[in-house]
């Protein structure tokens, strides 16, 4: 294992390194391959749409100016937006100015994570399991029909899910909030009730990625666990008279079970774009939602630092998904 | 002949695929003919009373600024459709050629290709998008169909590269080539024609991905910002609160509509994979 397995690694970690600075020098060369000064550009526009506050302009010129060092060549600008990037300085928010980018994403990030986290682990727990039980030759047909539904719903997007719970549920009969991540000026502790709140305001854009992401997983599994079925070993197993139902977890669920592990880390950029308009739909507090407000008020910095984060952060998150897996099934590292 | 008959059997026996293919003809029917028999003047702004549920005049009644919702759905319906059929044969053919490159010339070049796949597989597209998007002065079908396209082009590409490998060691291009046919001709005589089954199965993945790209994009409002289209309706409904509001007929009929588009493509998509791995089993 041990030289297959550090080629493999080297491998993903080039692949990562790869990313980061794609998205780092797309961020750097978009504004600049546009026609015009990207700063007169952004104020321009925010001063044309008549955005709200505009705090101090002349010392924001000053600030972008000296940002990006528009008078120097382009490969000083070039290192230097990577210094800005290493050291996490990613400007001001041009709607809100004094607030930094930086924190206009931290204040997000839990509300997303939360969001995303859950709904993954809900969805591919449940989705395999049904996935797995739609490939079993004997299970119940009901299950079957229910199961081909829901595969069904996996290829609508999330939020036109999102948005027919949201009338349903929030409108027509009034059992869960229309939006938001809690009550409207609630401070958060961290106590029963808090949780409470965040749990009820959570559930319907949690429901909505669950339900459209289920049968995303079931397809794979049921795949998998057919092709497992016709496999020598489970004849074996048969043959021996083992009973059905450890047939099924031990030598089924098992062996299908590892591929399905590995889809994990590249559904991650699927689950994360669907989750962006969910957010949109319920208002909820997330990256996705702050993305969408920013768009709509062209605050073209957070734009920028939410769009990196979000490609470092998978490419990060895909190269430690590819890391575990190895350990998990041997046979990805002996190579494809 | 004999192929269109032997094509229709499957048909009849491949429920899957017969509905999958029904659902998409059905939206396309409407999106061509449709425009023919609705009055443009109806989707601008304050043609009609706004905020009118159906009523027999108007069949899925007004939005919130006067347009007729029935005259908006039947002229986005083509838009969008545009977009993502443009997007997926623009991303179709790169993927295709790629996939083929990359099949038959092995070496650093197929390493490169292979690279490059891996690369914008790890990218998450919709950031991307929202970047370029967010930077054009104006967006309009072609360009978005562009930008979509160079995203989901890696489906394509992996498949043909996949096939291309286990065709170039058949018999019969081994044969073909002995014989001294040349690099062109083997590729376009004896490759490709036994490849369309995978293309055709990959276009209908391609088109479903780049239609969700594009509907994403619209409805966080960049789109082409002049013309009508499914996801800028979605755009609009929740722009102006039309859930909360009740106004179930403004959102109702995009979200069927694309849902209908959808479901259609991954009918016609898990059909097309039985009949593709039938005959290949077959072969």
């Amino acid at each position: 294992m041990t030289a297959n397995y550090w080629d493999y690694v080297a491998r993903r970690f080039g692949i990562m390194l790869l990313v980061v600075f794609l998205a780092v020098s797309i961020n750097f060369a978009l504004p600049r391959l546009m026609p015009g000064d990207p700063i007169e550009n952004q104020l321009n526009q925010l001063m044309a749409s008549g955005g709200g506050a505009m705090g101090d302009v002349g010392a924001m010129v000053a600030s972008y100016r000296a940002r990006f060092g528009l008078d120097q060549s382009i490969v000083t600008q070039y290192l230097a937006y990577w210094q800005s990037v290493f050291s996490l300085d990613l400007g001001f928010s041009l709607t809100n100015y004094p607030e930094r980018v930086g924190d206009a994403i931290l204040a997000g990030l839990p509300w997303t994570l939360g969001l995303l986290g859950f709904a993954t682990l809900v969805s591919f727990t449940v989705g395999t399991l049904l996935g797995g039980l739609m490939g079993w030759p004997r299970s119940p047909r009901l299950l079957k029909s229910f199961g081909s539904g829901v595969l069904l719903l996996s290829s609508v997007p999330y939020f036109l899910i999102g948005m027919i719970l949201l009338y349903f549920f929030a409108v027509v009969f009034r059992i869960f909030p229309a939006g938001g991540g809690m009550p409207f000026g609630m401070s958060a502790g961290f106590n029963l009730e808090t949780i409470r709140a965040i749990a009820w305001h959570a559930t319907l854009p949690l429901l909505s990625i669950i339900i459209a992401e289920i049968g995303a997983w079931a397809i794979g599994m049921r795949g998998m666990m057919v092709s497992v079925l016709g496999e020598d070993y489970i004849a074996l197993a048969d043959a021996k008279g083992l009973r059905p139902r450890r047939i099924f977890l031990r030598y089924g669920m098992r062996n299908a079970l590892l591929p399905q592990m590995t889809k994990l880390a590249m559904a991650l950029g699927h689950i994360v774009s669907g989750a962006i308009l969910v957010e949109v739909i319920f208002s909820y507090p997330g990256i996705g939602f702050r993305l969408y407000q920013a768009i709509q008020s062209k605050d073209y910095f957070v734009v920028q630092g939410i769009v990196l984060l979000l490609s470092v952060s998978i490419a990060i998150a895909m190269f430690i998904l590819d890391l575990i897996y190895p350990l998990i099934d041997p046979r990805i590292a002996k190579g494809k | 002949m004999g192929r269109f008959s032997s094509f229709a059997a499957e048909l009849a026996r491949n429920k899957t695929l017969l509905l999958g293919l029904l659902l998409l003809l059905t939206i396309c029917l409407l999106a061509v003919l449709g425009p023919f028999f609705v009055d443009f003047a109806n989707s601008r702004v304050g043609a009609t009373i706004p905020r009118s549920p159906p009523t027999p005049e108007h069949w899925f009644g007004t939005d919130g600024q006067g347009r007729d919702m029935f005259t908006v759905m039947i002229l986005a319906m083509p838009q969008t459709l545009r977009i993502g059929i443009t997007a997926g044969l623009i991303s179709l053919s790169v993927g295709v050629a790629l996939g083929l490159v990359a099949g038959f010339a092995g070496g650093w070049v197929d390493t490169v290709i292979r690279l490059a796949s891996d690369v914008m597989m790890t990218i998450p597209g919709i950031a991307i998008l929202v970047l370029v998007a967010a930077n054009v002065r104006e967006m309009t079908v072609e360009l978005m169909a562009v930008i979509v396209a160079t995203l989901s082009w890696m489906v394509a590409a992996r498949t043909i590269r996949a096939q291309t490998l286990s065709l170039r060691e058949r018999g019969y291009v081994q044969v073909a080539r002995l014989n001294g046919t040349s690099g062109l001709k083997l590729v376009f005589v004896e490759v490709l024609p036994n490849l369309l089954p995978f293309i055709a199965a990959s276009f209908v993945i391609t088109v479903s991905n780049a239609m969700l790209a594009t509907v994403g994009l619209e409805a966080l409002g960049l789109g082409p910002q002049n013309e009508l289209t499914l996801g800028m309706t979605i755009y609009w409904a929740q722009f102006y609160g039309a859930i909360i509001r009740g106004m179930w007929w403004w959102w109702g009929p995009p979200i069927l509509t694309i849902a209908t588009i959808f479901v259609g493509l991954m009918l016609t998509s898990a059909g097309m994979d039985s009949f593709v791995n039938k005959r290949l089993g077959a072969n």
